[in-house]
């Protein structure tokens, strides 16, 4: 990749702190106009990454390229053209949804006018459009989630870094949060978003990285991912005791997880394994297409944590 | 590493202007209340102290007790409003309410939000210094030609208090650590610095500690404005607190840079 098609690059970057490695020997790159996601369980790195590429955490070593721009170095400059969601947020809870994107575009140096000129339309987009009076402390998880999304887009930002973006929102909400990153990507934007949801990366993300304990243990598009790592039908089965029933599918199965109390069995020809299991009593078997959930179970040997 | 430090100091002249204008909204909601707020407790040791020890203690250095006092009232509510204003709602947009860290992933950097925390905790500062003033003024203890000659150096108190607490706030684990600082450093200060008596009371070795006292410098350069006398040894003054301000600016960045910025 060229560098004027590369929105952000990592070099064999590590930090640790307190002797303990949050990040190790990462790399990887991400292209304008895709969306990334960095995907892993809690205490995986994906945070401190996500604040090192705006230079709030500067790396122990390696090199981190933004925008063109080197960082932490050049942090600020990357940072015009960058808008950011928080894992946790921070709008201002006194002032009106209003008041709340005025004094943050005033921020990025936008004058009065600039900034009145464009919320109208961040407004709209944020689905905000009854609320513009509102205050802050009104309104539901959903609706301020979706005004911080509108706050990041006031310097009309190339790059969209959002941390945990629908964590610890319902649903509905969720959906209507990816659906307007949806319309950001058709509209060119770069998004690098960390999650722990299997479904928010496989739904959003072109590319993903997989992360655990600050390091890479794979890369690439989720189809691709699933179908290298897994490439066949999963049947979860529940109820029994996951080390006996093992013993009894393992001919049918090209591989088998036990993960607590449930073993996920990875076959060609589910039917197989159906026909061992019938007339078995108090067993609950469920069979699906696999996903990266399972590509996590079979690179680390354990699910990920909710 | 010096390349790092200097990534966070404010980038130029301007831009600490949008967090003061951050911090003139959020008090234009609540102004009525902090305006009250802020007088209450000057006021009251202004009229308790002056009118109650006044009518034993006579005249102190050619003036009312009560003019004499008005004088250090002024600079006290200054170091008090903006101290104030820094321990606790500085620090709750840096810590609990996550102001800081939001202004932190636009253009602005560390320094710049220091810097408009400072000049905002000043204009604080300048309200209520000059309020007490407007007393004294409409009491008849000081002319209006004298508030505004004070103006300046309630400013500078201001900044100077300010930066101070900055760099508590820098360092405090949480709002638990902040009373240390009030009773080892600010009441004790209010005594010794000849806010309530002349420095002159003290034994002599205290008279050359107190010369290194902040709140002293804005005594001696207040009360005398206030009394239309001549100041002595300005320039000295002023540039002991230009000192207590800048010093400890650029001491809190570097603590803020080491707690925000790993």
């Amino acid at each position: 990749m060229s560098m004027s098609t590369v929105a952000i690059d990592l070099a064999g970057v590590r930090k640790s702190f307190g002797g303990r490695t949050i990040v190790d020997e990462l790399s990887f790159s991400v292209a304008r106009g895709e969306c990334f996601g960095l995907l892993g369980p809690n205490g995986a790195g994906k945070s401190t990454i996500a604040r090192m590429l705006l230079g709030m955490i500067s790396p122990d070593a390696g090199k981190i390229m933004v925008l063109n721009e080197p960082v932490p170095a050049r942090a600020r400059v990357a940072r015009m053209r960058i808008g950011v969601v928080p894992q946790f947020d921070n709008l201002e809870l006194e002032f009106t949804v209003r008041e709340n994107l005025l004094v943050f575009g005033r921020y990025f140096g936008m004058s009065a006018r600039k900034i009145e000129a464009v919320v109208p339309s961040l407004l709209e987009f944020a689905r905000l459009e009854t609320k513009a009076n509102a205050r802050v402390s009104e309104l539901s998880g959903g609706m301020k989630r979706r005004l911080t999304l509108a706050r990041a887009l006031i310097n009309d930002p190339h790059l969209l870094v959002m941390d945990e973006p629908t964590t610890g929102l319902d649903p509905h909400a969720r959906h209507l949060i990816w659906e307007r990153l949806r319309v950001l990507l058709a509209r060119g934007k770069t998004i690098l978003l960390t999650t722990h949801f299997m479904e928010e990366a496989e739904r959003l993300c072109d590319r993903l990285c997989v992360l655990e304990g600050g390091r890479k243990i794979a890369e690439g598009k989720p189809d691709v991912l699933i179908d290298e790592h897994i490439g066949c039908n999963v049947v979860e089965i529940y109820g029994g005791d996951p080390h006996q029933l093992r013993e009894l599918i393992r001919p049918h199965a090209r591989h088998i997880e036990v993960s607590g109390e449930t073993l996920f069995c990875y076959a060609p020809y589910p039917e197989q394994v159906r026909v061992q299991l019938r007339g078995r009593a108090g067993l609950r078997v469920l069979q699906r297409s696999p996903n990266l959930e399972d590509v996590f179970l079979r690179l680390t040997g354990r699910e990920m944590e909710k | 590493m010096g390349e790092s430090y200097a990534a966070v100091m404010p980038t130029n002249a301007y831009n600490w202007i949008a967090v003061w204008r951050r911090n003139f909204l959020a008090w234009k909601k609540v102004a009525l209340a902090s305006i009250l707020g802020n007088l209450a407790d000057p006021l009251t040791n202004l009229f308790g102290l002056g009118f109650g020890l006044g009518l034993i203690v006579g005249r102190v250095e050619g003036t009312s007790y009560i003019a004499f006092l008005a004088a250090g009232m002024v600079a006290t509510s200054a170091m008090t409003s903006a101290t104030f204003e820094t321990l606790y709602a500085a620090f709750a947009r840096m810590d609990a309410k996550r102001t800081w860290e939001a202004i932190l992933s636009t253009e602005l950097t560390l320094g710049d939000i220091v810097l408009g925390e400072l000049v905002w905790a000043a204009s604080k500062s300048v309200l209520a210094g000059t309020a007490i003033g407007i007393v004294a003024v409409t009491l008849g203890y000081a002319s209006w030609l004298s508030i505004l000659y004070t103006m300046p150096t309630i400013a500078l108190t201001g900044l100077v208090f300010a930066s101070l607490a900055m760099v508590v706030i820098s360092l405090a684990p949480s709002y638990d650590y902040f009373v240390f600082y009030q009773t080892l450093v600010l009441s004790p200060m209010v005594f010794l610095c000849g806010v309530v008596f002349p420095t002159s009371q003290l034994p002599g070795s205290f008279q050359h500690f107190v010369g290194l006292l902040p709140l002293a410098h804005s005594v001696d350069l207040i009360r005398p404005a206030m009394l239309e006398r001549g100041v002595d040894s300005a320039v000295l003054h002023v540039a002991a607190l230009c000192v207590y301000t800048v010093l400890p600016f650029f001491a809190s960045i570097a603590v803020f840079r080491r707690r925000l910025l790993r």
